[in-house]
């Protein structure tokens, strides 16, 4: 996927109260918002930059159902099938005894699932370098980087982003890949909508 | 549109001073970009030494065998289990602040949460090596892994507790790795995105997995925490009521009881706070960071460790009065002679643990008291002490005067190698926590800043002015719109 270069005009907020308008003006504009960069969660900011909800828990959900499967099929299997063993007469198929480690293999399945899954869809991992439009993004500055197509005048969006209460506006390009990171494909089309 | 949340000005600030988000930044990563004080090498170096005398007695114990440790026929788990069940405790409260607390919406977690998650990991590193070095050939350890192999197979038992404990142990420790670690990712990254040294870069660019701080990022970032918690929090509680069946499910007078779950739970929340406390009162004095560890969230620790102690002296007490009674002379007989019989030889660690674990903690009822760093700090100790005397109590005094008066043992009392194992665990903890607070970020830098708009103290003071100046507007403006 490598050889296009991609151009983004990049803008600085450094206050969410700035921010939230500004997103929704850009959106209303019709600009493609690459992504907005925050140095912690704000919440809404998702919503009012219309990307869809996570699935990462229905993930999550699934993984645990597996481990319980797992912890039950194996340790059944083991007891009953494979080396049933005389303890005093009991019953070769006690499940209660077996809830501990059900429920322990529940919570690890799900949990390093889940993990793994969110490093996946995040492309991230130990020696992943990637992309980062402001060196500040994680500190105390919110990022947004706008898409810019043939027909974008940059220009045009940089005094729309510095009329939005950008502090600091400048145009980058860069080779496109993962590394600029992906983000929802379906990216809902801005509507006026309650609450933000 | 407002994003200052309305807190209750009755609340106080979580984070003192008026900070912005890169005030934030800059005191809690200062630490990492400077040269350690004199103090972190003094404290440093004696971890060390502490960590290589527990491996010299370590390596004694596998090369002579058990017998390097007192243990005798009638006292099969000495100090070893008693270390081991009072490591798992501390390592209690790391995940109780972070997921439970979370779920509870608590803001002042965020202050503590991340260095309580840290002494959780390495009080289970350090709880894990007692019963893998009591297996005695320890080269042997797999065993206790359900794998195909060629003696049979020959499985393990499931239905054992003992084995329970290697699933609920293993799983704790791995839950708590990644809890932790997926929160330090963004954090890691701040460092990076600082980082002028070489050294820096790379460590903290490998460290950080590459994060951008990508909103969608933050989406999937917040999903997986809040699951994480949901997992965590009956993990947590889990993980001790497994510790607690190795003991509930024998026929021990003294082990064999219904309330040992539920009480060895509060007794591990206990101890895991009054841990923090000990840890976090000398972090906050030597990184400067009074500001976002404030008199508050010591006190509201204090709250915490009073709360789980009475639950802990409600449940000796009804042990005591079960044995009773129950009129089963056996039980009777280890509670009356072998504990609460000062005269008994052992009768004085029951009643040190009486005083540690249930009368001390009442003072903090006292606000002036609960808010006093010094006190909190010698309380901190005496509890810890108290609980470790909880455990020996609990497995000694149980066995060493069993059904049998010929067999009877004599007097228990450790030798330096077991003592030196302890202490070991001593150093890896330390030296494990000084490593982390020189590197790692020790407050959880992105989730003080997510919460400085509602509860920071320059914020919350701006708040009351505006409040002041027309509170029907203000309210208008910022209360409504605080629950959206």
């Amino acid at each position: 996927m490598a050889g296009g270069i991609k151009k983004f005009v990049v803008g600085t907020f450094d206050d969410e109260k700035v921010l939230f308008p500004a997103v929704k003006n850009v959106r209303k504009a019709g600009y493609k918002i690459h992504d907005v960069y925050t140095p912690f969660p704000v919440h809404g900011l998702d919503h009012a930059m219309g990307l869809r909800e996570t699935s990462l828990h229905t993930a999550g959900f699934i993984y645990a159902i597996t481990g319980t499967t797992t912890a039950l099929t194996f340790i059944s299997w083991v007891f009953t099938k494979d080396w049933p063993l005389d303890i005093g007469g009991k019953p070769n198929f006690a499940l209660p005894a077996w809830i501990p480690i059900t429920f322990e293999l529940t919570v690890l399945f799900s949990a390093v699932g889940m993990v793994l899954t969110f490093c996946y869809l995040c492309n991230l991992a130990p020696f992943v370098k990637k992309h980062h439009f402001h060196p500040r993004a994680t500190d105390d500055l919110f990022v947004m980087a706008i898409e810019c197509t043939g027909k974008t005048n940059d220009a045009e969006v940089q005094s729309f982003l510095k009329n939005a209460g950008a502090q600091e506006v400048n145009v980058q390009e860069v080779e496109t890949g993962w590394w600029i990171g992906t983000y929802d494909k379906e990216q809902k089309l801005y509507k006026e909508e309650k609450g933000y | 549109m407002s994003l200052l949340k309305y807190e209750s000005q009755l609340r106080e600030p979580l984070v003192d001073g008026n900070k912005d988000y890169h005030q934030v930044t800059e005191d809690i990563i200062k630490p990492i970009e400077m040269k350690p004080s004199r103090l972190w090498y003094i404290g440093f170096y004696i971890s060390v030494a502490l960590l290589l005398f527990g491996v010299y007695s370590v390596y004694r114990e596998v090369t002579y065998g058990i017998g390097q440790w007192n243990l005798n026929k009638t006292i099969g788990w000495g100090w070893d289990i008693t270390n081991f069940v009072w490591w798992v405790g501390i390592g209690h409260a790391g995940t109780l602040i972070s997921a439970i607390l979370l779920l509870f919406r608590q803001g002042w977690r965020t202050g503590v949460n991340r260095a309580a998650e840290a002494m959780t990991i390495f009080a289970v590193m350090c709880a894990g090596q007692f019963p893998i070095w009591h297996m005695g050939r320890v080269w042997m350890a797999f065993f206790v892994l359900p794998y195909p192999n060629t003696r049979g197979p020959l499985w393990v038992n499931f239905n054992s507790p003992l084995l329970w404990d290697v699933f609920a142990i293993s799983t704790y420790f791995t839950v708590s790795l990644l809890f932790w670690y997926s929160g330090l990712l963004p954090d890691l990254a701040t460092v990076r995105d600082r980082a002028r040294t070489k050294f820096r870069k790379w460590f903290y660019g490998i460290a950080s997995f590459g994060w951008t701080g990508s909103t969608k990022h933050w989406q999937r970032h917040e999903s997986l925490s809040l699951v994480l918690a949901g997992l965590s929090t009956p993990l947590v509680l889990s993980v001790h009521t497994i510790v607690s069946f190795d003991f509930a499910t024998s026929v021990v007078p003294g082990w064999h009881t219904t309330i040992f779950p539920p009480y060895f739970v509060a007794g591990a929340i206990f101890s895991g706070f009054a841990m923090v406390q000990t840890l976090m009162i000398v972090v906050r004095k030597v990184l400067n960071l009074q500001d976002y560890i404030t008199i508050g969230h010591i006190e509201a620790m204090n709250k915490v460790i009073v709360l789980t102690g009475s639950i802990v002296g409600c449940a000796y007490l009804t042990e005591l009065f079960i044995a009773w009674y129950g009129q089963n002379q056996y039980e009777w007989f280890a509670f009356k002679e072998n504990r609460a019989n000062l005269f008994s030889p052992y009768g004085w660690s029951y009643w040190l643990m009486m005083f540690c674990n249930v009368i001390s903690p009442q003072l903090f009822w006292s606000r002036k008291l609960r808010r006093n760093i010094t006190v909190t700090f010698f309380m901190s100790i005496i509890v810890n002490i108290g609980m470790w005397f909880e455990r020996f109590v609990i497995i000694v005094t149980s066995v060493y005067r069993d059904f049998l008066p010929s067999s009877w043992s004599t007097y228990y009392s450790p030798t330096i190698w077991e003592i030196g194992f302890y202490l070991g665990t001593f150093g890896l903890f330390f030296t494990c926590f000084f490593l982390f607070a020189k590197y790692f970020p020790v407050i959880a830098v992105a989730e003080i800043k997510s919460i400085l708009k509602t509860s920071g103290e320059g914020y919350k003071a701006k708040m009351t002015e505006l409040e002041k100046q027309d509170a029907e507007k203000f309210y208008i403006a910022e209360v409504d719109h605080a629950h959206h």
